[in-house]
């Protein structure tokens, strides 16, 4: 299949990476280019092939119910771009 | 029951389905080992890994496991002993990771079942979908600033379980029925405290509209909704909406609305143009999570009793009837301070006292009855004064409200008022006498024949007695002087 | 010289009291403020004041016996892992200004083994590249040059081209790399050193930023087989921050280092042999393999038949994760913010213009692959012939012990070629990406220099958690290969 502007668009839009029109069609082209490369894999058989998921050597590990963290809002804030006293901010969003 | 919206058309029957997200008891997140505590100072209770900083990464928490597996096992669900965590992709302030972390295609618990009462004691079964874990967002603050909105960590990240009902429920009141039974569920489990204010539970509604016989139409699900109230009527003013809509010949969008209580109405909060894509995958941060059976069963056999069970032994072991024991087991507090007042004693005469006097009297001084001014062991003590007879039914009455008043133990109410009850037939006898002697005239009365006297006999000596005579021996003695 | 030692030299010439940890530190940052400006390993140099305090602490540990594995060695530290009070950029204008509050797993048990770090090196922006040439702050240099051509710049290889460049030039004793798909391998191949991804899982990945998770993997990048086990040992080992972290026990795995390999199996696959293998590559794993077999070994033919996928699986699952795990990059509790009047407009300058055309580009794919209608045709599709060539590996170790290939199709290529198109970057991973599909250790050793003088690398694929098998072989390789040669922009050349 082959990717489409606006599709671009709306991948760029999920991704929230601001593209002006005629950096879309560039990124389109690329991608058109690699995705047709990557269709090779349709020639692969994977009937009845489970999806190879996490490490498929161990299973997750679980912690105990313990407080280890948090109470370090300093460290939390101290690189941010923007704050108000203790939180981050944003512009206003309105729902 | 049958709950139905006549249309110009005809009849319409409504077809609802609940997601409920209730917060999980932990002391610590689901990935990370900050509190959950509720109300903490803003951005305290957070940690890099909440905030979603480079190179930060989940470890999940054993208890949050837990819990599900319990709520599960409550709901009479299917444990999964392999689940996963995936990612839901979309960009918020109230969401660092630009991802939430939740079980999408793999999740821990599968179909179960709730069984809700209706009015009149009907009962139906709601199937439960399934049961997943997922991670809480942050909070955004929008009325402190004018141009801006403030973000606290605080929740995100704090343990979710995410309950979806099948579309079984077909009456708001099945509705309000079914958000009841399974926050009842959840407080006797001690998985999640059910505290829609706190924002503890809530729930997505998903309505629609259909003809009798037909298949499910189109859809639209009510987000956020934070009160049983609120579900019910926004329920009943979607489904009229989408009547409407159908009727006038249109067509229901599949969409998110949001329920205004304020101007009872729903409306769209999202339109189809910004329609997520949240680009689901298994979170390669985090293995398959894999439990034991062995593990499984050992909460079962933890488990607390749940409200059915707990309401059939009530019947079965006090006596009480069905809609009684209902009321009692609503909540595991009642049901606990009956127990106690009941065990060993008059089970019937305990539901009486607990679900009359006391619960009028929490009504009245606007107590719970976690801080009843009656403490159970107390209302117990005063059942057995009735019982072994030191004072009766309507003394008893005094003596609670005494004890509501002022905390003492009946014991010592009844003693420092002299309320004993007396049994001495030597003093009863006494009493008949002189009630005889002063109603000479009442005495040939009655025994020409004016048998309805005999109340008024009872009365005059009960009343020279102080209310302290056992009503037993004074019916005995008086039928005994009055026929003689 | 100083420079120019493996990590055991210096340790031993260190324990001997030869040369002092301070000596060691001044030479390394002397050598960088040489060359460093050349060859752009470094992003980040750490104050003189700080390394030589740390080398001062390392003296008095050899002084009062205290000396531990890495005590006072001069390492270099991929600018990807996040270093406590030390700016930590990915290469990226997003971080340009990021001083993380934290450190790394990986860097703080080299901390508590004794390292002494000297600064962070360059990468290709977010570990996303092959050549070094996406970094935020310029391309690092290869200071390798073709015979007779000092004109042409070469590229490093990538991401971890800073790290490579610093340790083939003589600007660390070592240097931490990571690798996704042939991030520590491939630069160590066309800088003439050493490199080892550990298996999945060896190595914590908690303090690192993330590339594509299931596939991140920290290593060692030296020069020397038995350095990379000496460094490994310190950087591995459970971490209980990571889920994806493996609770076995950490080997000694440089003793591994010299063990015989007689009698061990190396298959050699025959999908390796791609159409278009230059002929001196050919060549070049020809000779290793008459080398092992010298060594005792037996050879053994194999077949992988679906890792010829493996590059194309990788260039779906690697943008889908990265998509993911780059969403984080928001403009609102760290990094580079590009203010806007609406969140929405906040998140897509901020991205648009923090990120790299590469990044972007991955991002945008990984964002295709995962979305609705595609998820089933890339990206699931994908992740069922990752089990496939994981399951070819499995196959193979049934017969074989290790797997010899070469590392990468080519030696080190010039600046600007291979730009065009993404596809022809994408290729320089084909031999590596595989065993990062699988999750086994693969290490990259030098064994000889093409015609025009460059480097050239071959790899040693082992079974799950068997890097010491993978050692023993590859110290075989280095024995047999006596690679003794050093680029023509060193710390000890003339300057």
């Amino acid at each position: 299949m082959s990717l489409d502007l606006a599709t671009t668009r709306r991948i760029a839009k999920l991704a929230r990476i601001g593209l002006e029109d005629a950096e879309l069609e560039s990124v389109r082209q690329k991608l058109d280019g690699i995705l047709g490369w990557v269709d090779q894999l349709s020639e692969v058989d994977v009937e009845g092939v489970p999806p190879m998921v996490g490490t498929e050597m161990e299973a997750l590990r679980q912690r105990e119910d313990v407080v280890t963290d948090g109470n370090c809002r300093e460290a939390v804030l101290s690189c941010a771009p923007e704050t108000s006293g203790p939180f981050y901010t944003v512009p206003k969003v309105v729902e | 029951m049958s709950y139905v919206i006549e249309g110009k058309t005809g009849n319409w029957e409504i077809v609802v389905g609940l997601e409920v997200h209730a917060q999980i008891i932990s002391q610590s997140k689901l990935f990370s080992g900050a509190s959950t505590k509720f109300g903490g100072e803003p951005n305290t209770q957070v940690s890099l890994v909440d905030a979603a900083f480079p190179g930060m990464l989940p470890v999940i928490n054993r208890e949050c496991v837990a819990q599900a597996v319990r709520t599960g096992l409550g709901l009479n669900a299917r444990i999964n002993l392999e689940s996963r965590f995936d990612r839901k992709n979309y960009f918020y302030a109230d969401l660092p990771q630009g991802y939430q972390i939740s079980q999408f295609a793999h999740p821990i618990v599968g179909e179960g079942t709730i069984e809700i009462e209706l009015a009149g004691g009907e009962t139906r079964q709601i199937g439960i979908t399934r049961l997943h874990m997922e991670q809480d967002a942050g909070k955004l603050l929008h009325d402190q600033d004018p141009t801006r909105s403030f973000v606290d960590l605080n929740r995100a990240g704090v343990a979710l379980m995410e309950i979806v009902s099948e579309p079984d429920i077909r009456a708001p009141e099945e509705a309000g029925a079914y958000l009841r039974k399974l926050r009842q569920i959840l407080r006797y489990l001690g998985t999640c405290d059910g505290n829609m204010e706190e924002g503890s539970m809530r729930a997505d509604v998903n309505v629609s509209v259909r003809k009798a016989g037909e298949p499910f139409r189109t859809r639209c699900e009510i987000k956020n909704v934070n009160s049983i109230r609120f579900v019910m009527q926004a329920i009943e003013v979607e489904a009229a909406r989408q009547v409407e809509i159908w009727e006038n010949g249109g067509e229901v969008d599949q969409e998110t609305r949001l329920f205004d209580p304020g101007r009872g109405e729903t409306r769209t909060m999202r339109s189809k143009e910004d329609a997520h894509d949240y680009r689901y995958f298994p979170d390669p941060d985090l293995l398959p999570l894999v439990i034991e059976q062995a593990w499984v069963d050992g909460l079962k056999a933890a488990l607390p009793e749940l409200p059915d069970a707990k309401r059939a032994r009530f019947q079965k072991d006090y006596g009480i009837p069905f809609y009684d024991a209902g009321v009692l087991v609503a909540e595991q507090s009642v049901a606990d301070f009956f127990e106690t007042v009941a065990k060993g004693r008059d089970g019937k005469l305990a539901v009486t006292w607990v679900t009359g006097d006391l619960f009028a009297a929490l009504n009245r001084t606007g107590r719970t009855i976690e801080n009843s001014p009656v403490s159970a062991e107390a209302l117990g003590k005063m059942l057995d004064l009735i019982s072994d007879g030191t004072i009766n039914g309507k003394i008893a009455k005094d003596v609670f409200e005494d004890m509501v008043e002022t905390g003492e133990s009946p014991d010592a109410i009844v003693e420092k008022k002299g309320l004993k009850q007396v049994t001495d037939t030597g003093v009863i006898d006494a009493a008949v006498d002189a009630i005889m002697a002063k109603h000479a005239d009442k005495v040939e009365e009655f025994r020409s024949g004016k048998d309805k006297l005999f109340g008024f006999f009872v009365g005059q000596v009960m009343k020279e007695t102080k209310g302290k005579a056992n009503p037993a021996l004074v019916n005995e003695a008086l039928k005994a002087k009055l026929n003689g | 010289m100083l420079t120019g030692l493996t990590l055991t030299e210096a340790r031993a010439g260190l324990a001997a009291r030869k040369f002092s940890a301070r000596d060691l530190a001044t030479a390394h940052m002397q050598a960088i403020a040489r060359l460093n400006p050349k060859l752009n390993a470094y992003i980040t140099v750490l104050p003189e004041k700080d390394v030589l305090a740390a080398a001062d602490a390392a003296d008095a540990r050899y002084a009062d016996g205290t000396a531990r594995p890495m005590e006072g060695l001069p390492i270099g530290v991929k600018d990807l892992f996040c270093t406590k009070g030390v700016k930590t950029t990915a290469a990226s204008k997003m971080l340009a200004d990021f001083v993380p509050p934290y450190e790394s797993s990986v860097t703080q048990r080299l901390l508590d083994a004794g390292s002494v770090f000297v600064g962070k090196t360059n990468l290709d922006e977010f570990a996303m590249g092959s050549a070094n040439i996406t970094s935020a702050f310029g391309s690092v240099l290869n200071p390798w040059q073709r015979k007779g051509d000092e004109a042409t710049a070469l590229v490093p290889g990538g991401s971890s081209g800073g790290s490579a460049a610093a340790v083939a030039a003589g600007l660390a004793l070592a240097a931490t790399g990571t690798d996704t798909g042939g991030s520590i391998r491939q630069p160590a191949a066309f800088c003439g050193i050493v490199g080892l991804k550990p298996t999945y899982g060896r190595c914590s990945r908690w303090g690192t930023i993330a590339f594509a998770s299931s596939l991140d993997q920290a290593g060692p990048m030296t020069r020397s087989v038995a350095d990379a086990g000496l460094m490994l040992e310190a950087m591995a080992g459970f971490d209980e921050k990571d889920s994806t972290s493996s609770n076995r026990p950490v080997p000694a795995f440089a003793q591994a280092v010299g063990k015989s390999v007689k009698g061990l199996r190396v298959g050699i696959p025959a999908e390796y042999r791609a159409p278009g293998l230059p002929a001196e590559i050919a060549a070049m794993w020809e000779q290793g393999i008459a080398w092992l077999r010298d060594a005792g070994c037996e050879i053994v033919d194999v077949s992988l038949p679906h890792t010829k996928y493996g590059l194309a699986t990788y260039y779906i699952i690697a943008p889908a994760e990265c998509s993911s795990n780059l969403a984080r990059y928001d403009g609102i509790r760290f990094g580079a913010r590009k203010d806007a009047p609406t969140l929405d407009g906040i998140y897509e300058r901020t991205r648009a213009e923090g990120f790299g055309e590469e990044v972007r580009n991955r991002i945008l794919m990984g964002t295709y692959v995962l979305s609705a209608g595609y998820y089933d045709a890339y990206y699931l599709k994908a992740q069922k012939v990752r089990t496939l060539i994981k399951r070819d590996f499995v196959q193979a170790f049934e017969q074989v012990d290790v797997l010899l290939t070469p590392t990468a199709p080519s030696a080190a290529f010039a600046q600007g070629e291979n730009m065009d198109d993404p596809v022809q970057m994408y290729l320089n991973d084909i031999f590596t990406v595989p065993a990062s599909m699988a999750g086994v250790p693969a290490l990259s050793v030098p064994v000889g220099l093409d015609a025009k003088g460059l480097p050239l690398g071959l790899q040693i694929i082992g079974r799950h958690f068997d890097e010491e098998t993978v050692l023993s072989v590859g110290g075989a390789l280095e024995d047999a290969a006596g690679f003794a040669h050093t680029p023509t922009l060193h710390a000890e050349a003339g300057a």
